[in-house]
């Protein structure tokens, strides 16, 4: 494909994905609600999620604040290690490598789940029987992946603190209350709540994305494969684009 | 150019129309697959649209029940032209509509009795879980199935999946079902069990049904009228016996 191609099939699919969540906001407040199909959902997306995600972000504040502290050692600042690593894990990394983690993980089962009930025509049985596949399928899987991501971003950096102080202490002896003192003392609105809320976005993009993949996922199982690496590869750009976005905003807000 | 029809014997329309096709097209790029299409399927008649693979019998099918979009041509199902139908007005015609897929289209994630409540579920909200039991177990009873209620679709034969398919589609107690290829791929004595299954089937519900089909064995037992589809027309029309003893060579590379 030439570049004119490759920019017209970009924007045709932007379009589409864009088409696909404006669906999704005019189904989410119709009844039937699918309650039960919801709540198992956030099981599998955020409960069963916690094991790598804890593990990642407890690697992730154990590996940066060993790798920190060489720098801050030459500068003679060794002390302010937890304000540093608190402010960069709620801030940035821990949104964003969470998110990232998120999108490998359940992008790529949505997609691939839609994708082989695509195929195997039993979105089409939903649809022919009346029964609304977008709202049994889709609008539980984008709700429970917007929900669970903020509450998963949360524990991966109460985790990665954790990581953090054991990291801290390896070569050091610092208490938890001082650490935890110093973590907070740090820390304030500015820091959490924009980041937090970038994580909602975050959640919302990777079901959307997940689910158009899958949902309209073509040619067999090689299709139901592509639709499952798709997913994950835009899914992990458009995390990028928002967190640009959203430094942006808060940049203009002043809320930085 | 597509050949002009040969009309070999026209059965004689006795009873109102269910469904009613005229002038129906449907092309994918440059491929016509059905081209000034004209079908009608009278209350209680089981008709078979007959042709080689890949001749557009499921694209006529899917078209019906408007899972594909016809280019042109109005279909009327039920008195309705469901070419022009919304969503809403759509989903409540299908619940009228049932349809078997070649592939049976089993919801795997769900065990047996989850397949059969999934549409019975949300069409039907006002009934009780015994009614709910009732009407799944009268669908297992119909096919034969009682034993099944529990077990995933994996655990099941070809031809247990395929009744449980029919017991699916039969637990709305729609007007008419749509068969697409219902023996295909089925050992012949289970081909014969699922054929007299759905003259059974039509007996008791007094459903109308269009079967797509081009095994023979089948279409002997189940048809009370004929039609060839051929190079997207209506190619030729009749009972099984007159269409037999037809001199086109065409219609009888079939019989053959």
């Amino acid at each position: 494909m030439n570049t004119s191609e490759n920019t017209k099939a970009f924007f045709t699919e932007t379009g589409a994905i864009s088409s696909f969540a404006a669906r999704f906001f005019k189904q989410v407040y119709k009844p039937r609600f699918e309650l039960n199909e919801f709540i198992r959902q956030c099981y599998v997306i955020g409960y069963q999620s916690l094991p790598l995600i804890g593990l990642t972000g407890f690697i992730m504040g154990l590996v940066l604040t060993i790798q920190l502290r060489p720098s801050l050692t030459e500068y003679g600042v060794e002390a302010q290690l937890p304000s540093m690593i608190s402010v960069a894990v709620f801030r940035e990394l821990g949104p964003v490598i969470t998110a990232l983690i998120f999108a490998g993980k359940i992008g790529s089962s949505i997609g691939a789940e839609l994708g082989s009930m695509r195929v195997t025509e039993q979105i089409d049985a939903m649809e022919v029987s009346g029964t609304n596949p977008f709202k049994y399928l889709v609008v539980t899987r984008v709700l429970a992946t917007t929900l669970m991501l903020p509450i998963l971003v949360l524990l991966a950096d109460a985790i990665a603190l954790y990581g953090s102080y054991l990291g801290v202490n390896i070569r050091g002896n610092t208490s938890f209350s001082l650490f935890y003192t110093q973590v907070t003392g740090i820390l304030e609105f500015g820091d959490v709540l924009p980041a937090f809320i970038k994580t909602f976005f975050f959640g919302f993009a990777i079901g959307v994305i997940g689910c158009y993949k899958g949902y309209h996922s073509r040619k067999g199982t090689e299709g139901v494969g592509r639709s499952a690496n798709m997913a994950v590869v835009i899914s992990s750009v458009t995390v990028f684009v928002i967190d640009l976005v959203a430094v942006q905003v808060t940049d203009i807000l002043n809320l930085n | 150019m597509l050949p002009e029809p040969i009309p070999v014997v026209k059965a004689k329309a006795t009873a109102e129309p269910v469904i009613a096709i005229h002038e129906l097209a449907k092309s994918f790029g440059d491929n016509q697959v059905l081209a000034h299409f004209d079908l009608v399927l009278n209350q209680g008649e089981n008709l078979v649209v007959l042709g080689k693979s890949g001749s557009g019998k499921s694209v006529l099918i899917k078209c019906i029940i408007r899972l594909l979009e016809p280019d042109s041509g109005s279909i009327q199902v039920l008195g309705e032209n469901i070419v022009d139908l919304n969503e809403e007005a759509l989903d409540r015609l299908r619940v009228k509509i049932g349809f078997l897929f070649q592939g049976n289209a089993l919801y795997d994630s769900m065990t047996v009795r989850q397949n059969l409540e999934f549409p019975l579920r949300r069409h039907w909200m006002n009934v009780s879980q015994g009614e709910v039991d009732g009407l799944v177990m009268e669908a297992l009873d119909n096919v034969g199935l009682e034993e099944t209620l529990d077990m995933m679709p994996e655990e099941l034969s070809g031809g247990m999946r395929k009744r449980i398919a029919l017991a699916r589609t039969l637990i709305l107690k729609p007007d008419i079902i749509l068969y697409d290829e219902p023996t295909t791929g089925l050992d012949p004595i289970t081909g014969k069990e699922i054929s007299e299954l759905m003259i059974e089937v039509q007996h008791k519900y007094k459903t109308s049904s269009l079967i797509i089909s081009h095994d023979m064995k089948c279409i002997r037992r189940t048809a009370d009228r004929i039609i060839v589809l051929l190079d997207g027309r209506c190619y030729a029309e009749g009972t099984y016996a007159e269409l037999e003893r037809s001199s086109d060579p065409q219609v009888k590379n079939f019989f053959e």
